[in-house]
C-alpha cells in the first residue's frame, strides 16, 4: 500500500498533488465566496481552446491555457462590471467558444494524436520536475496576493459596495481575485482535468465552509482537507489501477459524506445528551 | 455661524425610467441632525447612495466640504438599509467591523493593534462587542444592523449617513442607539432615513420628506418635544408636510 512513496513517477505524483491540493483549497474558496464557480467552469472550458492554440504553434501547454485563462477572466471582469444581470449569458459564450477553439486547431494540427483524456481527466501521473516548479511558481505568485491583499479582497467579496465608500478601486481588485483564481483554475486541471476541476474547487470548501468563521480559516482548511483526499486518492488509484483524477474527485465526494453523516451523528449525540 | 457640509443642488435623478427624484435642493451645516422620512419608494435610499457616490447623475450637483462626493468619501460612514447581504460568508463580526477603516499607514498584511481596538470601540458602543469573533451569520437580524453601525463608525466620518438604522432593532435597543447617535452628533452631522418618527424626532433639528421632490423643516423643535397625546406617528407628520404643499 504505501510503497508509492518510493516510486519515482508516484513520488512526483505525490508532491504535485500536495501543491495543486493547496492552490485549490486557496482559490476555491474565493470561488465560492465570490458565487463564481459557473465563471470558473467557464473559464476552465475557455482555457481548452488555450491547449489547442498552444498545440497548433508549438508552445508549452501550459502557457497557452494560462493565456487563454487570463484573457478570459479579464473579460469576464470587464463585463460583469458592466452588465452584471447578463453574466450568465456571457459565461456560456465564452465557455462553448473556448471549446470550440480548441477542438479546431487541434484538428488543423497536421499528424497530432492527442490524448484528449489527458486533458479531460487530468495527467498527474506524468508530472515532470518542471511542472512541479511551475506550480510552486503559481502556488507562490497566489500567496502573495491572498496574503498581502487579504484585507482588501475580503472587503471587495463580502461588501463590494461598501468597499467602493471606502474608496477601493472594487473593480481592480476583482479582476485580480479572477485571474488569481484562472491561473489556479489552469494548475487545478492538470491534476484532475476539465470535467472534474470544478468538483475538486467546491468539494473541500464545502466541508471547510462548516468548520471555519473567516476567509483564511476556509483557505487553510480547504488546503489541508484537499490535500488529504489527493493521497488518499492517488494511494487508492495505484492500487486498484485506476484513472487518478476520478478516483480523486469520488474520494472526495467519499468523506463529503462520511463528513455530513458524523456532524449529524455528534448533533443528535450532544442533543440526547443535553435532554439528559 | 457653522460650516456648510453637505450642498445639493437642483438634483434630478432617474434609473432609466421616470424621475426618481426630482430638483432636489438641500443644505446641512456641521452638526445638523437631518431625520429623513417618507413612503416607500419615495426615493430616500436613492438620496443616500447619489450622497455616496455608489450612484451617479449627470443632473445637478452635489458637494461635500466644497468637494466632489469622490474625494470626501472617507469622511462619510453610511449604514445600508439591507444588512442581510452575504449572511452566509465566512467572515468574523469584527472582520466586517474592521472594513470600515481606511488608514492611510495600513500594515503590511493584517490589521493594526490600533484599528482593532477601534472596532472593539465601536462594538461595544452599539452593545455587542461579545459577539466580536462570532461568525456574522450566526446574529440575528437587530444584532447585525448593530454591527453595520459598529462598521460606520469606525473611521470617525464628519458626515453619518444612516438608512432605517432601527429597523429591526428592539425598543431598548432603539432608545440606546439613538444616545449614541445623540452624543455622536457633538462632533458629527447625521442624517437617518425612519419610519420611528416618534424617536427621531426627539433628536433631530430638520426633518425632510422625500416621495419625489422634497420638502424641508427646520426648527422642529415646537411640535417634537410635546407630544401630547401619545407620539406622532408618520402619518400625521406626512399630512402637515402635506398641508405645507408638497
Ligand atoms: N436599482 C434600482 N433599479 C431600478 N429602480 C430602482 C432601483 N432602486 C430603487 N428603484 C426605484 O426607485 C424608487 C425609489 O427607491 P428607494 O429605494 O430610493 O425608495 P425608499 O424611499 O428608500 O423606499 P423604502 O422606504 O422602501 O426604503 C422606487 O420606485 C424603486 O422602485
Ligand atoms: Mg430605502
Amino acid at each position: 500500500m504505501f510503497e508509492i512513496f518510493t516510486v519515482d513517477f508516484m513520488q512526483n505524483a505525490l508532491i504535485a498533488g500536495t501543491i495543486v491540493s493547496l492552490i485549490s483549497g486557496i482559490i476555491g474558496s474565493l470561488i465560492v465566496v465570490n458565487r463564481m464557480v459557473f465563471l470558473a467552469g467557464g473559464i476552465a472550458h475557455t482555457s481548452y481552446g488555450g491547449i489547442g492554440f498552444a498545440i497548433f504553434f508549438g508552445l508549452p501547454i501550459f502557457l497557452g491555457a494560462s493565456i487563454f485563462a487570463i484573457v478570459a477572466s479579464v473579460l469576464m471582469a470587464f463585463l460583469t462590471l458592466k452588465y452584471k444581470e447578463r453574466v450568465d449569458t456571457f459565461i456560456g459564450l465564452i465557455w462553448a467558444t473556448g471549446m470550440a477553439i480548441g477542438v479546431i486547431l487541434i484538428d488543423l494540427t497536421p499528424g497530432y494524436n492527442v490524448d484528449l483524456m489527458s486533458y479531460l481527466f487530468g495527467s498527474i501521473l506524468v508530472v515532470e520536475t518542471a511542472d512541479i516548479y511551475t506550480m510552486l511558481g503559481v502556488l507562490a505568485i497566489i500567496l502573495t496576493v491572498v496574503i498581502f491583499g487579504y484585507r482588501n479582497i475580503l472587503a471587495v467579496s463580502y461588501d463590494s459596495q461598501y468597499a467602493h465608500i471606502r474608496g477601493l478601486n472594487v473593480g481592480l481588485f476583482y479582476t485580480l481575485i479572477l485571474v488569481t483564481s484562472s491561473i489556479g483554475i489552469v494548475m487545478t486541471m492538470k491534476v484532475v482535468g476539465l470535467i472534474l476541476v470544478i468538483a475538486m474547487l467546491t468539494i473541500p470548501v464545502f466541508i471547510a465552509e462548516k468548520i471555519s468563521s473567516s476567509l483564511i480559516g476556509m483557505m487553510i482548511y480547504s488546503g489541508l482537507i484537499s490535500t488529504f483526499f489527493t493521497i488518499i486518492g492517488l494511494m487508492v488509484s495505484y492500487n486498484y489501477n485506476l484513472t487518478t483524477g476520478a478516483t480523486i474527485i469520488l474520494v472526495s465526494v467519499v468523506g463529503m459524506i462520511l463528513f455530513l453523516v458524523m456532524q449529524k451523528s455528534f448533533k443528535i449525540l450532544k442533543e440526547e445528551i443535553l435532554l439528559k | 455661524m457653522s460650516k456648510k457640509i453637505l450642498e445639493i443642488d437642483n438634483l434630478t435623478f432617474n434609473y432609466d425610467g421616470a424621475n426618481v427624484l426630482e430638483n432636489i435642493n438641500l443644505s446641512l451645516n456641521e452638526k445638523d441632525f437631518l431625520a429623513i422620512i417618507g413612503p416607500n419608494g419615495g426615493g430616500k435610499s436613492t438620496l443616500l447612495k447619489l450622497i455616496l457616490d455608489i450612484l451617479q447623475t449627470k443632473n445637478g450637483k452635489i458637494t461635500i466640504n466644497g468637494q466632489n462626493p469622490t474625494q470626501q468619501l472617507s469622511h462619510i460612514g453610511y449604514v445600508p438599509q439591507n444588512t442581510n447581504i452575504n449572511t452566509s460568508f465566512p467572515i468574523k463580526v469584527i472582520e466586517v467591523v474592521l472594513m470600515g477603516h481606511i488608514s492611510d499607514k495600513k500594515p503590511i498584511f493584517g490589521y493594526s493593534d490600533t484599528e482593532k481596538a477601534c472596532a472593539l470601540g465601536a462594538l461595544s458602543q452599539v452593545g455587542i462587542e461579545e459577539f466580536a469573533n462570532a461568525k456574522i451569520g450566526s446574529l440575528s437580524g437587530g444584532q447585525r444592523q448593530r454591527v453595520m453601525i459598529a462598521r460606520a463608525l469606525c473611521n470617525h466620518p464628519a458626515l453619518l449617513l444612516l438608512d432605517e438604522p432601527t429597523a429591526s432593532i428592539d425598543v431598548n435597543g432603539q432608545k440606546q442607539i439613538y444616545e449614541l447617535l445623540k452624543e455622536l452628533n457633538k462632533h458629527m452631522t447625521i442624517v437617518v432615513v425612519s419610519h420611528d418618527i416618534s424617536v427621531t424626532l426627539n433628536y433631530a433639528n430638520k426633518v425632510a420628506y422625500i416621495n419625489k421632490f422634497l420638502t424641508l423643516h427646520s426648527n422642529i423643535s415646537r411640535f417634537s418635544t410635546t407630544p401630547q397625546n401619545g407620539h406622532f406617528c408618520e402619518v400625521e407628520l406626512m399630512q402637515m408636510f402635506r398641508g405645507k404643499n408638497v
